[in-house]
């Protein structure tokens, strides 16, 4: 009897990780594919680019998808400009986009969130106060608004997401930093004469890591589509620059006459969200399962 | 509990308060005169100087903010400067479009996303767990106004099932009581009215979930696989319990209380959601009204609005805070 629930105990354990373990491995190979080719498209895409994705060819207007080898692999829009060519070359402003933002934001709201928790009192009252207030805005709302302000532009875009992407870091962060501040090594540190700014950078940050490159993937995901969004409406980057969000704004009026105009880009966001999720859901399985709750809503 | 709600609620003021000057001032200081857009570029300083004067932007900004204030206090945003009709109207015109929207768009996520993660979480790693997964993740990726276009794209133009835009068939829907065109055809017992509204309301409301869906679902397998464990679910099904009796009653009753936090939570995400997939499909509501607004400049309608859509978030965060120590008694604030 005794054996046979050792026995059992020991079966059930390496059993329960095979389960997880395929699983995850699929998610991170598929993810992880997935972004590697969109980060691998947005940096040398535009050099292997057939054509200029501006140039516009009135007499090659609304072209169908010809297939592989033919002119225009995706067909034209409604301009004559080549599909393929703009979908490579948004494919760099999304990549520019969600990295800026992702890390500009990242870096503000760890340091806001340490800070905050780190020190506590009146410092973390004004800056819980602040993330209150921009909390309290519905998300898109805020990023029109800023960008109404702005005018339109890629940097304006950035700081339009940069503006309220900071909080989930800071929210989260600041709860981890509250609880790091009473552990021992901080403790230790604290008598060995370390300077506040010293126990922060050496001891907070480098433990506040990995939730935040989890928090950090899944941000990538929102600001695709939130720039995507943005430039849907026309209050994103100027209508010059070739973007997934602006291809579909264009594509909008004809979407019955051509289908190919709004097919290619948009998949093109969901195929490169979906991967970023992917890779996004296996770090946190890996890294911080505790997240899980949050279903990604970060 | 009343005490906490209450101070919550005193708390929101401050917020709100800074938010209506963050917009006041971004909305103010955005290029784009709202004379030059609405009377046209041809007329004369005269006339720019007497609509100036009309809608009181001659005066100092801080003057114009606290005059703003003290109406928006009692409800009043002032007169919009393109509808020429008070704000107030405009807004409750608009309004119950957009309820209805987000109202349709909550209750086909959760009708379809709470069953398929019931289901998915209650049998890990089968066959259906990683459809339904997959599913959600296909959820939480797709950008909501890339599925409206691909909808109308499918569904109205090859198939040619549904209406592209708008609220109704002209002439179908009888006369306007509440605005809530679906309410208002069953109270008349116009059932073409209502089917016509159903077949308009569609698409938009399933573009509008998608992302509601997909995480809802997320949230409710992962919740689901933690209250499988639990000790209670190991006594109902020592007690004989059908596994199906367990799942649904045990089980989902309890796992729900996260389930209902991510509602409250997306709703806000909804609200925002709404704004985009109303201008896909023409649909008059809020936020289709605040693109208008915004290129046409008129300060009062989009602070009205702004304000408006953010005391509506606020207001639901507090309500689902209120709701979570209802459905989960050991909270107590």
């Amino acid at each position: 009897m005794q054996s046979l629930t050792l026995e059992s105990a020991t079966e059930r354990i390496p059993g329960r990780l095979a389960g997880i373990w395929p699983r995850l491995h699929v998610k991170a190979f598929t993810g992880g594919v997935i972004v590697l080719a969109f980060i691998f498209i947005g940096i040398l895409g535009p050099s292997f680019a057939p054509h200029d994705p501006n140039k516009q060819e009135l007499t090659r207007m609304m072209k169908a998808p010809q297939g592989i080898g033919a002119q225009n692999v995706l067909g034209t829009d409604n301009l004559g400009r080549d599909i393929v060519s703009r979908v490579i070359h948004g494919a760099r402003v999304s990549l520019l986009v969600a990295f800026a933002v992702v890390f500009v934001s990242g870096f503000i709201g760890v340091t806001l969130g340490a800070i905050s928790g780190y020190f506590g009192g009146k410092v973390d009252f004004v800056i819980q106060k602040l993330v209150e207030v921009v909390w309290a805005f519905p998300p898109l709302l805020l990023g029109i608004t800023i960008m109404a302000f702005l005018g339109q532009g890629l940097f304006n875009l950035i700081l339009a997401l940069v503006a309220q992407r900071w909080i989930p870091y800071c929210r989260v962060v600041r709860g981890q930093a509250l609880s790091l501040r009473e552990r021992d090594f901080v403790v230790a540190a604290r008598c060995l004469g370390a300077t506040q700014g010293q126990i922060i950078v050496r001891h907070i940050i480098p433990n506040l890591i990995q939730t935040s490159l989890v928090i950090g993937t899944f941000a990538m995901a929102s600001s695709i589509i939130a720039e995507a969004s943005l430039s849907f409406l026309g209050v994103g980057v100027p209508p010059e620059i070739p973007t997934w969000g602006t291809m579909l704004a264009d594509a909008r009026i004809y979407i019955s006459t051509a289908w190919w105009m709004p097919l290619f880009p948009g998949l093109c966001i969901f195929i490169t969200v979906l991967g970023i999720n992917l890779l996004g859901d296996a770090l946190r399985d890996l890294l911080d399962p505790r997240l899980k709750r949050t279903g990604s809503g970060l | 509990m009343a005490s906490y709600l209450l101070q919550r609620l005193a708390g929101t003021v401050p917020v709100l308060l800074l938010i209506s000057l963050l917009v006041f001032l971004l909305i103010h200081a955005a290029p784009g005169d709202p004379t030059l857009l609405l009377l046209g570029e041809e007329t004369n300083t005269a006339e720019i100087a007497k609509a100036k004067e009309r809608w009181g932007l001659d005066q100092p900004v801080y003057l114009q903010y606290l005059k703003f204030l003290r109406s928006a206090a009692v409800g009043d945003f002032g007169k919009s400067f393109k509808y020429a009709e008070p704000v107030a109207n405009v807004i409750k015109s608009r309004l119950p479009a957009t309820l209805e929207l987000a109202a349709f768009a909550i209750i086909i996520a959760t009708l379809l996303a709470i069953p398929l993660g019931v289901w998915a979480g209650s049998r890990p790693n089968s066959w259906i767990d990683n459809l339904g997964t997959t599913f959600g993740l296909f959820g939480i990726s797709m950008p909501s106004f890339w599925l409206a276009i691909m909808m109308i794209l499918l569904l109205a133009g090859v198939l040619n099932i549904l209406p592209t835009s708008g609220r109704s068939t002209y002439g179908v829907a009888g006369p306007e009581q509440t605005g809530f065109y679906i309410f208002d055809s069953i109270m008349q017992k116009n059932w073409p009215a209502v089917w016509d509204a159903l077949t308009h309301i569609f698409m938009p409301a399933l573009a509008l979930g998608v992302n509601m869906l997909g995480i809802l679902m997320r949230v409710t397998r992962s919740a689901i696989l933690e209250v499988m464990n639990e000790d209670y679910v190991r006594t109902a099904r020592a007690k004989g319990l059908q596994e199906e009796n367990v799942v649904w009653r045990h089980v989902t009753s309890n796992a729900l209380i996260p389930v209902v936090t991510v509602v409250g939570l997306e709703l806000g995400t909804l609200l925002s959601g709404s704004i985009i997939v109303e201008t896909v499909f023409a649909w008059p509501g809020g936020g289709s009204l605040l693109i208008t607004a915004l290129n046409a400049r008129d300060y009062p309608l989009v602070t009205g609005l702004v304000m408006t859509y953010t005391v509506a978030f606020v207001a639901i965060n507090l309500i689902i805070d209120g709701l979570y120590a209802v459905i989960d008694p050991r909270i107590r604030y």
